[in-house]
């Protein structure tokens, strides 16, 4: 047993009326880390911290905490605390109460109880709100409140369901930098769960992507980013552009009826392989001068970057740059060796990375869905 | 905003003609009976006459506090069961709480007689075992039975209720932060479920005690409660209506000042006080 993992899961399945949400699932996670769970609504994302925290006992495999088989052991024994996706304050208990309620429950002397809620309160900086009614506090607040109940109680592993999805943009990032500290202070593990890839990214040791009840690759952002293991992964973290290649020999590729150099190795001659092109990663050049020539189909502006669509023979490329270009446009794109990522093809193949039917609306849209429907899954 | 309050005025009219007609008028009747003689002259000589009947008050509450607390021990539980059922299964078991409620009053205690009395259902089934006859009616207990009987829905409903909207969250909230089956219950469930509780006292103290009829088929001549007072004093005829007005009026003002303390309990923002 390995004394470094605060938590094993091994080969876990879960099914919900004969519906698989978790298959064959196993995940170690080190003590004091923080990992996050990152994947689309259903992933069975929710379904692994609930695991953890006591609320599902699985149909295949075991939890392991602390070396020790815990499937059997209830919520209430387990070293664990939860922050819920809506908080769940109590909302019979102002915020003194609602933060000392594990206390309480140790049965901890009266003055100890108040030396840590104090402790807590001064932690999340909501010294002064006390007596408040968890009711009338801001989101933020009551965000706050629910981190302070979750730690007084200092667990080994704090679970967070998606804490920050109802907080708007401003608050979220804010609230990111402040659980960050939070958990380097504390040193304990924190287990994440978020559909939003940069939330994933900004905060964590370890990101664990997640479809189908599955593990998609599991890596620390920057592998995640850069190095991802297949077209579901490329598609879910970042822009991405996929397109169908075939791996001439080691650092040598095809695709788009161009040969390019790349720095990827260890294919067998000639395989079919998924290329992955970060948009930020293309330079728009004159057509004349490019690897690969294409028409300017659509340009929107986001500030920082322009976003333009390239169709090149009927795929449409996703690029940001700085300099303006009109519709219609044509014009050359070069590619580094090293902006060029190579993958194994997979079941996602195909699925994911052409841009033809993009739209920023729809993008838009079916984010705010993912809250909703992730709340119907449980 | 003139036009506002005018429409919501118009609204609220057809409302507040009812009540003026059918509760502040026969509520100042009641006052007016109970402070005069039979000639229209103002006297307390019927304030004094209810002295007479401490014992009916007496036994009136005692009768409905039991019934109210054995309709609570009931329903609680059975509200708690009931939700932790599929939605299905909850609205099957809501329709066999509501289904007696539909059938006739005096025709749901009427039938307790049936099943009681000397020839009825128990004592027949015992008599052929060569039990018996048990006295079984006729007896306090069969009074606090009938209004358990009686009034148990309107304990069910109102704590069902708020327990089916108690967000689960919240129970696992607790859990996580270290509670048994028994704290969660303790420090979650009950405090969050009070407001059910408290007007589901409400709703089975109130026509406990001041029921009549269940206590006349169930209780025979021996105990006479409150509302058998009363009626029996208006039968009398209108030589009686004054005394039987301040009993009214006394009953009404120890049933506000239960209110008023149950109400109180409701209020009370810790949850530790009452456990």
């Amino acid at each position: 047993m390995n004394r470094e993992n605060i938590v094993e899961l091994k080969d876990i399945s879960v099914a919900f009326d004969g519906e698989k949400i978790l298959d064959g699932f196993s995940l170690d996670i080190k003590d004091k880390e923080f990992i996050t769970l990152l994947g689309p609504s259903g992933c069975g994302k929710t379904t692994t911290l609930r695991l953890i925290a006591g609320f599902l006992v699985p149909d295949e495999g075991d939890v392991i905490f602390d070396g020790k088989r815990i499937n059997d052991v209830p919520a209430y024994k387990r070293q664990v605390n939860t922050i819920f996706q809506r908080y769940a304050l109590f909302p019979h208990l102002n915020v003194y109460e609602n933060i000392a309620f594990g206390l309480r429950i140790k049965k901890l002397p009266e003055k100890e109880i108040k030396e840590k809620v104090n402790e807590m309160l001064s932690l999340v900086n909501l010294t002064g709100l006390e007596k408040r009614n968890v009711e009338t506090l801001s989101g933020g607040q009551q965000q706050r409140v629910a981190i302070a109940r979750a730690i007084a109680n200092r667990p080994r592993v704090l679970l967070l369901d998606e804490p920050l999805a109802a907080l708007d943009l401003k608050l979220r990032k804010d609230m990111q930098k402040e659980l960050k500290k939070i958990q380097e202070q504390l040193e304990i593990t924190f287990i994440f769960v978020t559909h939003d890839q940069e939330e994933a990214l900004t905060m964590s040791d370890r990101v664990v992507v997640m479809d189908g009840g599955k593990i998609q690759q599991v890596g620390t952002p920057q592998d995640i980013y850069n190095e991802p293991q297949n077209a579901f992964v490329a598609d879910f973290i970042g822009e991405s552009n996929i397109v169908d290649g075939k791996m001439i020999r080691d650092f040598y590729v095809e695709f788009s009826g161009q040969r390019f150099e790349c720095l990827d190795k260890g294919f067998s001659p000639n395989e079919q392989v998924d290329v992955v092109v970060r948009p930020e990663d293309v330079d728009i050049v004159e057509p004349e001068k490019g690897m690969l020539k294409g028409t300017v189909t659509s340009v929107s502006f986001l500030g920082v970057h322009y976003e333009i669509i390239v169709d090149i023979g009927g795929f449409k490329w996703m690029i940001q740059t700085t300099d303006e270009h009109g519709e219609g446009e044509e014009v050359g794109l070069f590619i580094e060796p090293d902006a060029i990522h190579i993958m194994k093809k997979s079941q996602y193949s195909g699925l994911y990375g052409d841009y033809s039917s993009y739209s920023e609306e729809i993008d838009l849209l079916s984010d705010a869905d993912y809250v909703e429907e992730e709340a119907s899954v449980e | 905003m003139n036009k506002k309050s005018f429409g919501s005025r118009l609204v609220a009219a057809p409302y507040i003609v009812w009540s003026a007609i059918f509760i502040i008028v026969p509520l100042i009747l009641m006052i007016y009976f109970a402070f005069t003689d039979t000639d229209g002259g103002f006297t307390f000589a019927n304030i004094s006459e209810i002295g007479k009947y401490k014992t009916a008050f007496l036994i009136s509450i005692v009768y409905a506090a039991a019934a109210t607390v054995i309709t609570l021990i009931l329903a609680y539980p059975m509200a708690y069961f009931m939700t932790k059922l599929k939605i299905s299964s909850q609205r099957m078991l809501m329709l066999i709480v509501m289904i007696p409620m539909w059938m006739n009053f005096l025709i749901r205690t009427y039938s307790w007689i049936t099943i009681l009395s000397n020839t009825g259902l128990i004592n027949s089934f015992l008599g052929k075992l060569g039990i018996g006859p048990l006295k079984l009616m006729y007896n306090p207990g069969a009074v606090i039975l009938g209004m358990v009987y009686d009034f148990i829905p309107y304990m069910i409903l109102p704590i069902y209720s708020v327990m089916s909207k108690l967000d689960k969250s919240l129970l696992e909230a607790a859990e996580d932060l270290g509670s048994n089956a028994f704290t969660k219950f303790r420090r979650v469930i009950f405090p969050l479920t009070r407001p059910g509780i408290i007007s589901g006292i409400t709703m089975v103290f109130v026509p406990s005690v001041s029921t009549f009829y269940i206590s006349q088929k169930l209780g025979g001549n021996k105990t006479m409660l409150i509302g058998d007072a009363i009626e029996y004093l208006f039968n009398l005829g209108p030589d009686y209506y004054n005394v039987a007005s301040a009993i009214s009026l006394l009953l009404m003002c120890i049933i506000l000042v239960c209110l008023f303390i149950m109400n109180r309990f409701s209020d009370e923002d810790d949850g530790g006080v009452i456990v």
